[in-house]
């Protein structure tokens, strides 16, 4: 699978999950990639971050990963 | 004057202790701060908290300077009407210099910079080690970010789950006892790492601690995921004469440490040789006499003699994994993997290392569960094939609660199967 391949893989996975849950963890990722080695579908997901494609959500202790402009906070707290 | 009442705030600068609310009150009459009214309305909506007894704080957000994942930490008020000067109130994380060691024209550059763009509140250091920035607005992440690294050449620490700032004991800049260089080991991780350090990769945080020696300044064993603890390999050096100097008085122990009070004449025998852990030392009166395949460096004798007493010449540290503080198991100290590993610029095998434990970890650990809780899960046999090493009688924390390693079947001659009609010769049903 190409780079560009993961990566809409990855955005018709979250589009589809849309609605419900917005933020996942990164170990949701591998399963949309099972193929993938871990460390390869971290690079890609921090890639997209770079790009403006996906975006960090962080508790302080956890890091959460969505599409970016999804969900409640974006509403809320811009 | 004060913009709100805190009567239970106020309460609590009276205790003979520094106190950090007389520290935000000053912060709010010298005003140099950019967000004028940040430590006002912190003391508000923390008198606020005390009446309530809940938290008015939000949890988390989307936060961040572009290209990291982690070192900003959002925090929203929940009352922002009453008070708007905390509404928006986010932390950063700053990495602390080796050993906290500063300049004063750095420190003053720093708590500029952070009343150009924040609230001037901070807080040296957060558990981990870093320099906490308290307080400022989204909009002032960026320039102040830009203007830290550009101006003070200072960088970001790692919250979320990242690997989190590495930190060290003082180690060789001051302490005689340090076994490796404990500055230059964290600077190379700190280094090495920052992809890890600065981009979420991991199911929760993990943490490296470098301790010189097993005295633990930094409390590794007790807090890091990977803890390196110095160690040495060969004999505690004696100086006779010097013994015989604490024995009879005229070094004081401890360097001195305990004169405040009469405790009575130095006994080497009750303050030392009897304290001995493992029981592995002897004075006869002149001489003093180790049993070094016994000692388990604890550290204890040097610390009360050390004018007498040293560590031994061969240096470098012991690694211990999976330290950890009550989230998903109770709190868990790291246990012992490799006993002794040298500990000199690339540290290649300690990367190595750490590289096998992280693909392990960001593949089988689950979400939020640390390394020390899925070796407890897995069992620490599954590990130690991940790291391929093999078992050791020194990782058996005591007799009897750990004590099983399965033997696997590529390890038993002629694996699991076996010819039935030749075991029943020799056995019967
Ligand atoms: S951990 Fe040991 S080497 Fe490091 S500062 Fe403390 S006593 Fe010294
Ligand atoms: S370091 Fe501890 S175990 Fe070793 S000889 Fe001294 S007191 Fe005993």
């Amino acid at each position: 699978m190409t780079d560009e391949e993961a990566k809409k893989a990855i955005l018709d996975s979250l589009g589809e999950k849309s609605g419900a849950k917005t933020k996942f963890y990164l170990k949701d990722f591998y399963k949309i990639l099972p193929d993938m080695k871990p460390r390869d579908v971290k690079n890609i997901v921090n890639r997209m971050v770079g790009e403006g494609l996906l975006e960090y959500w962080s508790s302080g202790s956890t890091t959460l990963i969505g599409l970016k402009g999804a969900g409640k906070q974006h509403k809320e707290e811009d | 004057m004060a913009k709100h009442k805190t009567p239970m705030l106020d309460d609590l600068e009276k205790g003979p202790w520094p106190s950090f609310v007389s520290d935000i009150k000053q912060q709010a009459e010298k005003g140099k701060q950019v967000l004028k009214d940040a430590p006002d309305d912190l003391l508000g909506v923390m008198e606020l908290s005390y009446e309530d007894r809940v938290t008015h704080w939000k949890h988390g957000g989307i936060v961040g300077v572009f290209g990291y994942g982690g070192g900003v930490i959002g925090r929203y008020c929940d009352q922002p009407e009453k008070f708007p000067g905390v509404a928006h109130f986010h932390t950063m994380r700053v990495n602390q210099p080796a050993s906290m060691f500063y300049k004063t024209d750095f420190l003053i550059g720093l708590c500029d910079l952070w009343e150009k763009y924040g609230s001037g509140l901070t807080n040296m250091h957060g558990s981990t080690g870093d320099i906490i920035l308290l307080g400022t607005i989204t909009d002032n992440l960026e320039p102040m970010f830009y203007d830290m690294t550009h101006e003070l050449n200072q960088d970001l620490g790692g919250s979320g789950s990242n690997l989190r700032t590495p930190n060290c004991c003082v180690g060789r800049a001051r302490c005689e006892w340090s076994c490796y260089d404990t500055q230059e080991a964290c600077y190379q991780f700190t280094m090495e790492y920052q992809d890890e350090l600065h981009r979420p990769a991991f199911p929760y945080k993990f943490k490296f601690k470098f301790d010189g020696c097993p005295n633990g300044c930094v409390a590794s064993i007790a807090r890091a995921d990977m803890s390196v603890i110095g160690a040495w390999k060969d004999d505690i050096r004696i100086d006779q004469s010097a013994v015989q100097a604490y024995a009879g008085g005229e070094l004081k122990p401890n360097g001195g440490a305990h004169s405040g009070k009469d405790w009575g004449k130095f006994d080497i025998m009750r303050e030392v040789v009897d304290l001995c852990p493992t029981g592995c030392m002897w004075w006869d009166g002149k001489k003093l006499t180790i049993d070094n395949r016994e000692c388990s460096r604890c550290m204890h004798c040097l610390n009360v003699m050390p004018r007498a007493l040293r560590i031994g010449t061969e240096t470098g540290a012991s690694v211990l994994f999976g330290a950890k503080a009550p989230i998903l198991e109770g709190a868990q100290m790291s246990t012992l993997t490799v006993p002794f590993m040298p500990m000199e610029p690339p540290y290649q095998e300690l990367k190595d290392l750490i590289e096998k434990v992280w693909d392990w970890w960001m593949e089988e650990g689950k979400n939020r569960e640390r390394l020390g809780e899925l070796i407890q899960r897995d069992t620490w046999q599954k590990f130690l094939q991940i790291i391929e090493m093999e078992p050791d009688p020194r990782m058996v924390d005591e007799p009897r609660s750990n004590p099983y390693i399965f033997w696997r079947e590529e390890e038993v001659e002629g694996g699991w199967t076996r010819d039935i009609n030749e075991y029943r010769k020799k056995h019967q049903r």
